[in-house]
């Protein structure tokens, strides 16, 4: 499904990403961990097309396509998602007309026919319970005045709608108290099947306990230095990551 | 140049959709301005006596101001001389239906989108059609006179209850308020004129479209509204006009008088020529609206969606004299390309627990300014009195301006005064936001921009929110449907 192959990315001129290669296939979980600043949410965002993310080498291949060739709406609407570390506040634009719009470009894209008001408020209220996120929020502005663990559930609630093949959840356990973070999780693992896969950027082991990856990679200084299965989560947990930054 | 920026470049720069000239035969007198002038067009109109004076105060005071320089506006010098002050489309005789007008004028008002014969099943709007100066058509008239709602053509007005516009005329606006309305009240050659009867709640939405169509001709627009005890009426104004390449100069008075417990809505939508991408041509638009709240517990409100001019100067405000009178400004303003805006509100409160509210939603875009102007004076003895206002400014790219001027005078300890103001420059992380959810840049600034103007189209009428709407979009975002 997503192949990086030897990816070297710039900021503002200063190389993050020096020579990433992963395979992710569908229904696969990959974790990438790593301490602050080792590129995991540049590597998030690369894959997304934010524009300020300069690729200078190597490449991406989605779905067979050259990735980097997309526009940031494209890659949504062919199936990746990214649950955004610090969702924005768009107010004034209530979260009911924002998701519909996005639904319909989604199915637009597809050549399916777009929702009237009655299909999505339909849609929409089964979402929700997935995440069980309160109804009222969708009458709100696009996460304006969310708390921050209803801006996280929101972003998953998102991801229900939009049915993702790859969702990409960046930091997504950051300043989440544990039932909430249960909440996201088990809205996550529902949304699971064979044909779609997840990336998990996290600093911390915590997220992983209840969105459990079948690989995690450990990415140090712009290289991912170590993969293994999960047990590799528990070991840099009680190592940590001194661990790694001694043998690199 | 960042992918966003191109695309808010190209977006921002859509050329203006209705420029176009009908050709109709037109009867202009020469150029220029003077005595004569004035009373050639007091003549042609067949205007009583008392017009005469009228008119000639005006020019005589006019002729000693000097155009007004404080605003944020950089105006290129206007020559006076070289403008013709009346132009009439030739009439034979009035129309008993619409198969006798003419058949261009028919397909302007199919280019607009503003059909007469639609807009009269359709909408119930009875429409007073104004181009160039001299009223074409009045529709619904007669439904409106079996209540006694008065509602024609100021010219008509003159001729039929001139005592009634003899002792309103120049109340809100006095002929020497300002240069502008001086112009406008030595020289204006048509408007509307309405009157809705003590008790009476005007049953439909009163409407009126502008356009200025003969090439030169400076359009002083008068209107007058006046609504008696316990009446209510809202009033709609919408304007496009032709594109030019000279600039035409535009100064209209609107006054509104609101006797005891009466409503008056007054909502505009204004899409002027505003000029090419590079700031050639377009509208100059210098308008005195003004409201006087004379009864007690009277209201008058203001709302505003300006898109178009070259150039805009327009502070449409309220005076409060009733006691518990309340006034309201609401307003969007739009500029873009070269488009200068110095736009705003006055409420002055003079009855006691008198209220007033100012929303002003400033957007910019290419090399623009747009500023908000406003002034809010609480007098001693307006006890009890409050003013809540709130201005806020968008910003699409760097290298457009917004400028906010407020001025506050309260002159009691037992009034409030509360004023809001913001400045933000639409997120790019805001549009990364919604094309990560697969919405475009052009949507995401169109859902963006909506989201951020939807307080003051909350207070248009429905069909008229929905072609304000249309409008941000074409000024904005090009071919977003």
């Amino acid at each position: 499904m997503l192949t990086i192959k030897n990816l070297y990315v710039s900021v503002d001129g200063q190389e993050i990403l020096k020579g990433i290669n992963l395979e992710v296939k569908p229904g696969e979980v990959h974790a990438i961990m790593g301490p602050n600043g080792s590129g995991k949410s540049t590597l998030a965002n690369v894959l997304v097309g934010k524009e300020e993310y300069e690729v200078t080498e190597g490449e991406i291949t989605y779905m067979g396509e050259d990735l980097l060739e997309k526009s940031p709406e494209d890659r949504a609407k062919e199936g990746i998602f990214l649950s955004f570390q610090y969702p924005v506040e768009i107010p004034g634009v209530p979260m009911v007309n924002f998701l519909k719009t996005a639904v319909n470009e989604h199915r637009k894209h597809r050549g399916e026919k777009e929702l009237n008001a009655g299909e999505f408020l339909k849609l929409m209220r089964e979402k929700m319970d997935l995440v069980d996120m309160h109804p009222t929020l969708a009458n709100r502005s696009v996460n304006e005045g969310f708390s921050g663990g209803e801006k996280k559930k929101n972003e998953i609630f998102q991801m229900a709608l939009l049915e993702p093949k790859l969702a990409v959840l960046d930091e997504t356990d950051s300043g989440l108290d544990i039932d909430a973070l249960k909440t996201v999780a088990h809205g996550v693992n529902a949304l699971k099947t064979k044909d779609n896969a997840t990336i998990v950027v996290t600093h911390y082991q915590r997220l992983l306990e209840y969105i459990v990856p079948d690989f995690v990679h450990v990415l140090y200084d712009g290289r991912i230095v170590k993969s293994a299965g999960k047990e590799l989560a528990f070991e840099l947990e009680e190592k940590g990551y001194d661990w790694i930054k001694k043998e690199n | 140049m960042t992918d966003q920026d191109k695309i808010l470049s190209d977006v921002t720069q859509s050329e203006y959709k209705y420029g176009f000239v009908t050709d109709i035969e037109t009867d202009i007198i020469d150029r220029g301005l003077n005595e004569d002038v004035v009373r050639t067009i007091w003549e042609k109109k067949n205007e009583p006596a008392f017009m005469l004076e009228f008119r000639l105060d005006a020019f005589r005071k006019w002729q000693k101001m000097k155009m007004p320089e404080w605003a944020y506006l950089k105006i290129p010098p206007i020559d006076y001389q070289s403008i013709s002050y009346y132009a009439a489309p030739v009439q034979k005789a009035k129309y008993t239906n619409l198969d006798e007008v003419d058949p261009e004028l028919i397909d302007t008002f199919n280019k607009l989108g503003i059909p007469l014969e639609e807009q009269k099943l359709l909408a119930g709007v009875a429409v007073d059609v104004v181009m160039d100066s001299v009223s074409v058509k009045t529709t619904f008239k007669e439904t409106l006179a079996e209540q006694g709602i008065i509602f024609c053509s100021i010219s008509d007005a003159l001729q039929e209850h001139p005592d009634l516009v003899r002792k309103y005329i120049g109340q809100s606006v006095p002929v020497a308020d300002n240069y502008f309305a001086a112009l406008n009240s030595a020289v204006f050659s048509d408007g509307s004129f309405c009157y809705i009867p003590k008790g009476v709640r005007c049953p439909m939405e009163l409407s009126t479209y502008f356009r200025i169509n003969a090439a030169n001709t400076g359009q002083f627009e008068r209107t007058l509204i006046i609504a008696d005890d316990d009446s209510y009426v809202s009033y709609l104004e919408g304007c496009t006009a032709p594109m030019r390449d000279e600039n035409q100069l535009h100064a209209a008075v609107v006054e509104i008088i609101a006797l005891d417990r009466a409503e008056v809505k007054y909502s505009t939508v204004q899409n002027w020529y505003p000029g090419d991408k590079n700031g050639k041509g377009g509208i100059y638009n210098f308008v005195t609206k003004r409201g006087i709240c004379r009864g007690v517990s009277s209201k008058i409100s203001w709302t505003q969606v300006e898109t178009g001019s070259a150039i805009t100067w327009k502070y449409p405000s309220c005076v409060l004299i009733g006691n518990n009178s309340v006034g309201e400004f609401n307003s969007v303003a739009v500029t873009n390309n070269h488009q200068q805006a110095d736009t705003g509100s006055k409420m002055i409160h003079i009855g006691k627990n008198t209220k007033s509210t100012i929303i002003s939603k400033g957007i910019s875009a290419g090399k623009s300014d747009n500023s908000y102007r406003g002034l809010v004076k609480i007098m001693p003895g307006a006890t009890n009195s409050r003013n809540f206002s709130q201005c806020d400014s968008l910003l699409l790219n760097d290298t457009c301006g917004a400028h906010t001027f407020p001025y506050i005078e309260v002159g009691n300890k037992s009034s409030k005064v509360e004023h809001e103001a913001t400045t933000s420059k639409i997120g790019e992380d805001q549009i990364f936001y919604c094309n990560q959810r697969g919405i475009d840049t052009e949507k995401a600034i169109g859902m963006i921009v909506n989201g951020y103007v939807k307080e003051v189209l909350n207070k248009l009428p429905m069909e008229f929110a929905v072609e304000a709407q249309k409008l941000l979009q074409i000024s904005l975002e090009g071919s977003v449907g």
